[in-house]
């Protein structure tokens, strides 16, 4: 059985005045024990509101959440705000962003991580710090007993996120979400963290959802990469499948959107055109076809639904990369 | 890509800086300020730009590449050195020959938000660099002159009357690079001109910069972090650790052959869009963090994390910038024997 099951998870948020925001459209997912699973897409894409919705921390006003997100057989969505409260830190770690935000400015960085531990496993304080103190050795931070007792600002970036590593990670969670955890950090400190995640992963053996817009990060982390646009799935394939051979349009386009590092610059890079603000509602079509390369007719008129291709692959388009002979349709 | 001796400057060189240093001083004191030390952001930085390349300058956040980027256009005063541009020493020059200078050079900022005056019009962003520097030739001229902006920006007529605020991040960045043409420069600093935008646009930026490079003759200075990015765009790269430059050299050999350990490290962290690659990925993972340039570490700034470190000079001896191969420099005693594999990491 799946550890985590997201099913048909839509987040919409009403705004006064104006038209309602639908964020998430429908996302399933599962997540198995042990495994990395990617979340990718540009901004915009719902990628961070599904993590915060799994976790159950958007605001309770004017948002809209239906679906089911079923964590071991419970779904997390009908839980209590003090349920949630307690699986939050226990069962469910999370790792965000921007660490000097995430971590309390007035708190030593010691005591916050003693903290999670002393609240989830009933360990008193002088024990905790110990244990406090054990995993910021373990996350590579280094005079863990000096550290313990300062503050997040005279830390920097790299130890920022590893002490808020230390803290989702301080209960032995059973999911890890981390929310594009080196993006405000430098390539070398990233390549730090990225190989931490990956160890304490495995050793622990947590399952990591993995939200990120490089796919860089994705191609060397996760097992399976879910492609997001839209607040839709509109690919997702295991990731030497999905590098290998992109079937999806946005995919495809992303892909060669990206320069590489082991590629020359002789290349033009091929954009994909337009931006966001060009899409069409789900409803009405494919959300992606007024920017796609192989947009039909059918695209702008009918919502492609999700399709599972022999390979295991899942995939929402009508006229897909890398087809023998494009499907010739004609409009209706 | 062009092989140029970077040694001797000759008429190709737009731009030569020698021996920059930019220092800020940290003040202490409360009615009284009182210097108690320097931030040594640029210290010792020699470099050459030609006519028509693109020069890419990369590194990690605090090694000095913005400020660098700043103190070529005087926008930041230098502490020391020399920064001649076209024949002429831009680090003497003031008032009014240092302003008509300006024309010549342009920046385009990273946030395009807040390098665009939220209350002023696109065509009032353009048209203030022509009147500044008397290149507004009547209405007529004038309205020419920001249609053929635009249409080389790839924006739309109608985007004139409009305010910042109205468009995508990827459309403002072309009106900041629109503002930078508008005055026919010969160099084009970019800092981080990409890093804000998503994927699928950061492509059609890159793409734009380099169409406008041929249309324009320009000579780029591009700062960034992303590798991939200044290896796609950059005809030379320096890397710059601390203040410093470690390497140059032209960008397709500083992917295929490293000499610095930094860069070395720093090539092997950048994660590759496929899977192959990554799993057989030999990562060079630099222990600790970048130290502070207000207190650089003495002799290699780089020794206190180099996996090559030797016992003897690195610690004490700065090494110069020094040139092992054609166009190619690199500030490490040791680069020959990590080459050749004599030392090891």
């Amino acid at each position: 059985m799946a550890l985590l099951e997201v099913r048909d998870l839509s987040v919409s948020f009403a705004r006064k005045g104006e038209p309602t925001v639908t964020a998430v459209d429908g996302i399933s997912f599962d997540v198995q024990p042990g495994r990395t699973v990617g979340l990718v897409g540009e901004s915009g894409c719902g990628k961070s509101v599904t993590s915060l919705a799994i976790m159950g921390l958007l605001p309770r006003r004017g948002t809209e959440v239906s679906g089911s997100v079923l964590f071991e057989g419970t779904d997390l969505l009908g839980l209590s705000q003090r349920d949630i409260e307690q699986r939050r830190g226990r069962d469910l770690g999370m790792v965000f962003q921007d660490p000097l935000s995430s971590l309390n400015p007035v708190v030593p960085i010691g005591l916050q991580v003693a903290e999670v531990i002393e609240r989830h496993r009933g360990v008193p304080r002088r024990a905790a710090m110990s244990q406090a103190r054990e995993l910021l050795d373990r996350v590579g931070i280094p005079d863990p007993d000096r550290r313990l007792k300062e503050y997040s600002h005279q830390l920097s970036g790299g130890m920022r996120q590893r002490a808020l590593i230390a803290m989702a990670l301080a209960c032995r969670p059973r999911l890890l979400i981390a929310d594009e955890p080196t993006t405000a950090l430098d390539v070398t400190i990233q390549a730090q963290i990225l190989d931490l995640l990956t160890t304490l992963v495995a050793d622990t053996g947590t399952a990591l959802i993995m939200i990120t817009h490089d796919l860089g990060v994705v191609a060397g982390m996760c097992d399976e990469v879910n492609v997001l646009y839209a607040g839709r799935v509109v690919e997702r394939a295991e990731r030497h499948e999905l590098f290998a051979a992109p079937r999806h349009p946005y995919t495809a386009g992303l892909m060669a959107s990206v320069p590489r590092l082991d590629s020359s610059g002789e290349q033009r890079l091929s954009p994909i055109s337009g931006s966001v603000a060009d899409n069409i509602p789900w409803e009405q079509g494919c959300a992606f076809c007024p920017r796609c390369s192989n947009a039909l007719q059918l695209c702008g008129q009918a919502t492609p639904e999700v399709e599972h291709t022999g390979d295991g692959r899942l995939l929402r388009c009508h006229n897909p990369v890398g087809e023998a002979t494009p499907i010739s349709v004609e409009g209706p | 890509m062009m092989t140029v001796d970077s040694v001797v400057s000759d008429d190709r060189t737009l731009i030569d800086v020698d021996g920059l240093e930019v220092h800020f001083p940290i003040k202490r004191g409360i009615v009284v300020d009182r210097t108690v030390g320097y931030v040594y952001a640029v210290d010792g930085v020699s470099v050459r730009v030609h006519r028509g390349e693109t020069y890419g300058l990369v590194g990690e956040s605090g090694c000095g590449k913005s400020t660098l980027g700043k103190a070529l256009l005087r926008l930041e005063q230098p502490t020391a050195g020399s920064i001649v541009f076209d024949g002429t020493d831009l680090a003497e020059l003031k008032g009014e020959p240092l302003r008509r200078m300006r024309r010549r050079m342009q920046m385009v900022f990273q946030d395009s938000l807040s390098s665009l005056d939220p209350r002023q019009s696109v065509e009032s962003l353009l048209v203030e660099g022509l009147r500044a520097h008397g290149l507004d030739h009547g209405r007529e001229a004038t309205a020419t002159r920001l249609q053929e902006l635009l249409s080389a920006v790839g924006l739309p007529a109608s985007a004139l009357r409009k305010y910042p605020h109205e468009f995508s991040g990827g459309q403002r960045q072309r009106i900041g690079i629109a503002r930078a043409l508008a005055v026919d420069p010969d160099l084009v600093v970019a800092d981080e001109p990409v890093s804000a935008l998503d994927v699928s646009v950061q492509a059609q930026v890159l793409n734009l910069l380099t169409d406008l490079q041929d249309e324009f003759g320009l000579t780029y200075l591009v700062i960034a972090h992303d590798l991939a990015v200044v290896r796609h765009i950059a005809d030379r790269i320096g890397v710059m650790y601390l203040g410093g430059l470690v390497e140059e050299t032209g960008a397709d050999s500083l992917y295929a052959e490293p000499l610095h350990p930094y860069t070395r490290a720093l090539l092997s962290a950048v994660p590759v869009p496929e899977p192959e690659v990554e799993d057989r990925r030999e990562q060079i993972l630099l222990s600790g963090d970048l130290p502070s340039p207000a207190e650089p570490p003495t002799g290699c700034r780089f020794h206190t994390r180099c996996p090559w470190r030797q016992p003897q000079r690195c610690d004490s001896e700065r090494p110069e910038l020094r040139e092992v191969a054609p166009g190619h420099r690199v500030a490490c005693h040791y680069a020959e024997d990590i080459r050749d594999g004599l030392i090891g990491p």
